[in-house]
Formats: C-alpha cells, sequence, structure tokens
C-alpha cells in the first residue's frame, strides 16, 4: 500500500456556521442527458423535450435525482478532499433543474462531532438553488479526519456508524 | 388471508418482510464510474488517481452515491421479462390500497462497506411502516417508508436507502411530481 496523502481537511479545522465554497454550474440539455445516462436513468422526461412538456407538464427536460445526489457528492467532497467519506444524505426535491439554468450548490457546517468510536463528522445543510429559489435541499453527514494520520475509509463493521 | 381481508392489514403483514431480492445485471465497473465522475466533472483523484486509491481505501472504489446505479436494469436484454420496478413496494402499495396518485417526499441513503469494481450487489426491497389515513393538501391517503438494503457478494451491507412516499386521491387541483 501506497503512503497516504496528508488530509486536506481535519475535525479541527471546522466549526458550525462554516460555509463551503459555493459551486456554480451553468446547465444544458447535455448536462442533464449525460446526467441521466451515466447514471442509467432512461426514462424519457430525462432526454425528451416533448415527452417532458406534453406528458410532465415542465418546461424542458431536468436533471433526474441520482445524478443530483452526485452533484452533491461531488460538492462535498472538493471541500473535504479525498478522506471524507459519506455518511447518510436526506434528500428533499423541491423543484426541477432545466438545460438553461444556473445551479449553485451551497452549505452550511450544522454539526462538529467525534462519535463513540472516535470517528469525526460534519453535519452539513447544502442547498441547490437557481436563481435564489431552492430546488433540492440535501441534509450530509461526512466523515473527515481527526489527527492528519486518520483516515475514515478504514473504518468497517462496529467503527462505522454512518446513521 | 382470504379474499375479503383489509388491504392495510394484509400490506401491514409485510412491514419487515424482505421483497423483491435481485442480484445486479453486472459487475461493479469502472466504466460507469468515469462516466459518473465526469458527469458531474468530479476530479477527486480518490477515484482517478491509483496511488491514492491504493493509499486510502486499498484499491479503487465506487462513488457511494452511485449505489443504485448499479441496479438500474438494461434497457432491453434478450429474452427478458418485465423486471421490476424500482421500488416495486412503492407500486404494490398504490395499487392494493386504490391510491392512483403518489409523491416521494424524502429519502435517505446511508453508505456502509464501501463498493468496488468487480462487486456483484443484490438488493432488497422492504416496507417499513404505512400510516392511517391522513389528509393533506394534495388529498387523502397514506404515507409510507420503504427502505432498499444493498448488499455485496460476500452479504456485507453496503447501503441503505430509505424513501417515504404519500399515496393519495386528490382532493381538487394539485400538483407535485407524481412517482
Amino acid at each position: 500500500m501506497s503512503a497516504a496523502p496528508d488530509p486536506e481537511l481535519i475535525l479541527s479545522q471546522i466549526a458550525v456556521g462554516d460555509r463551503l465554497p459555493d459551486l456554480g454550474y451553468d446547465v444544458t440539455a447535455t448536462t442533464v442527458v449525460l446526467g441521466a445516462l451515466a447514471s442509467r436513468d432512461w426514462r424519457p422526461m430525462h432526454h425528451d423535450k416533448d415527452f417532458a412538456v406534453e406528458r410532465n407538464g415542465t418546461r424542458d427536460i431536468f436533471l433526474n435525482t441520482p445524478n443530483q445526489a452526485a452533484w452533491f457528492e461531488r460538492f462535498l467532497t472538493d471541500w473535504t478532499g479525498p478522506h471524507g467519506r459519506l455518511g447518510r444524505m436526506t434528500f428533499r426535491m423541491l423543484g426541477s433543474v432545466f438545460p438553461g439554468d444556473t445551479m449553485v450548490l451551497s452549505g452550511v457546517v450544522d454539526e462538529v462531532t467525534v462519535d463513540a468510536t472516535g470517528c469525526g463528522w460534519v453535519g452539513i445543510d447544502v442547498t441547490l438553488s437557481v436563481d435564489g429559489d431552492v430546488k433540492t435541499t440535501c441534509d450530509a453527514r461526512v466523515a473527515v479526519p481527526v489527527a492528519t494520520d486518520d483516515n475514515p475509509w478504514t473504518r468497517t463493521g462496529t467503527r462505522w456508524q454512518p446513521s | 388471508m382470504t379474499a375479503t381481508a383489509d388491504p392495510v392489514t394484509e400490506i401491514r403483514s409485510l412491514i419487515g418482510v424482505p421483497q423483491y431480492e435481485e442480484t445486479g445485471d453486472f459487475p461493479v465497473e469502472r466504466g460507469y464510474i468515469w462516466t459518473t465522475l465526469s458527469s458531474v466533472e468530479n476530479g477527486n483523484p480518490l477515484f482517478w488517481d491509483e496511488d491514492i486509491a491504493d493509499a486510502l481505501t486499498a484499491g479503487f472504489v465506487a462513488p457511494p452515491t452511485m449505489l443504485s446505479v448499479w441496479f438500474r436494469p438494461h434497457h432491453w436484454a434478450p429474452g427478458r421479462s418485465a423486471p421490476h420496478l424500482p421500488l416495486q413496494i412503492h407500486f404494490d402499495l398504490k395499487e392494493r390500497l386504490g391510491l392512483p396518485e403518489a409523491v416521494m417526499s424524502d429519502n435517505t441513503i446511508t453508505f456502509h462497506e464501501p463498493v468496488r469494481p468487480g462487486d456483484v450487489l443484490t438488493t432488497r426491497q422492504i416496507l417499513r411502516s404505512v400510516s392511517d389515513e391522513k389528509t393533506t393538501k394534495l388529498g387523502t391517503g397514506r404515507f409510507w417508508v420503504i427502505d432498499v438494503e444493498y448488499t455485496n457478494q460476500d452479504d456485507a451491507l453496503v447501503g441503505v436507502e430509505s424513501y417515504t412516499g404519500f399515496g393519495y386521491r386528490r382532493a381538487g387541483a394539485s400538483s407535485g411530481a407524481s412517482a
């Protein structure tokens, strides 16, 4: 096994109220179709505009949920670096994201804890917005190292308590 | 069970019972991992750099949020009978309770053992609860919670998706993405 790189972020550097760097992205039809096919979602409302408009009553095709999860994962691990390990994510879908939208992912730390096994956890309240309207929320729980020689990915069995 | 049994009682007897166990159509593979990473421009070196993957995760792992990707059936396959719908229990409940509309209000994914290229995953659906009848702005119906458990070829739990749904009959005009 290779020598592990130093973590980019450890728990002691994080405090409740910290804001993650925003991630803005201009959504195109390609974004929507690529995301749907990458997640093996063949349903027509994610690639066929006529179907989306006529059958779903939306103005265009729209991002599917599994690909939004992938966007949230990228947003979170851009911040934690590769040592960050997702424990739990809760999504609430409030509106759709269409080609032409500029989506912005934002996040605020709402919890910093160490569990009984010594694992460091950060709670983050993440939102995906378009023009200030929240389209999806994600309550995330992410493990980060408690020290430079810690690695949450080595945890298994009862030493990994993502709930 | 008789033809006149109360459907709610019948359905509640299935709470906690694993149903619709299925094994993925193909092993977890890096092609889809790269395509997914590319779709969201995710440059996390854990998934691209073999040295970092070796150091942190003892080899490549899949992005955790790809959990359900490994179970979406091929759009077509030779000689295949109709596959189960993802969340078949959700559609069973709508039909058996006579609730034509439904929305998913939220879902939670919990990530356990890492998923690795080559893994062959199995999924099963478990009904966790069905509420008494409720009336919301959408209509009158019932809330339910369905868990989808994922395990690997060693029977280790790799993740659980938990969905809260509301099946209902419309009360006038309503909105919401049907599911």
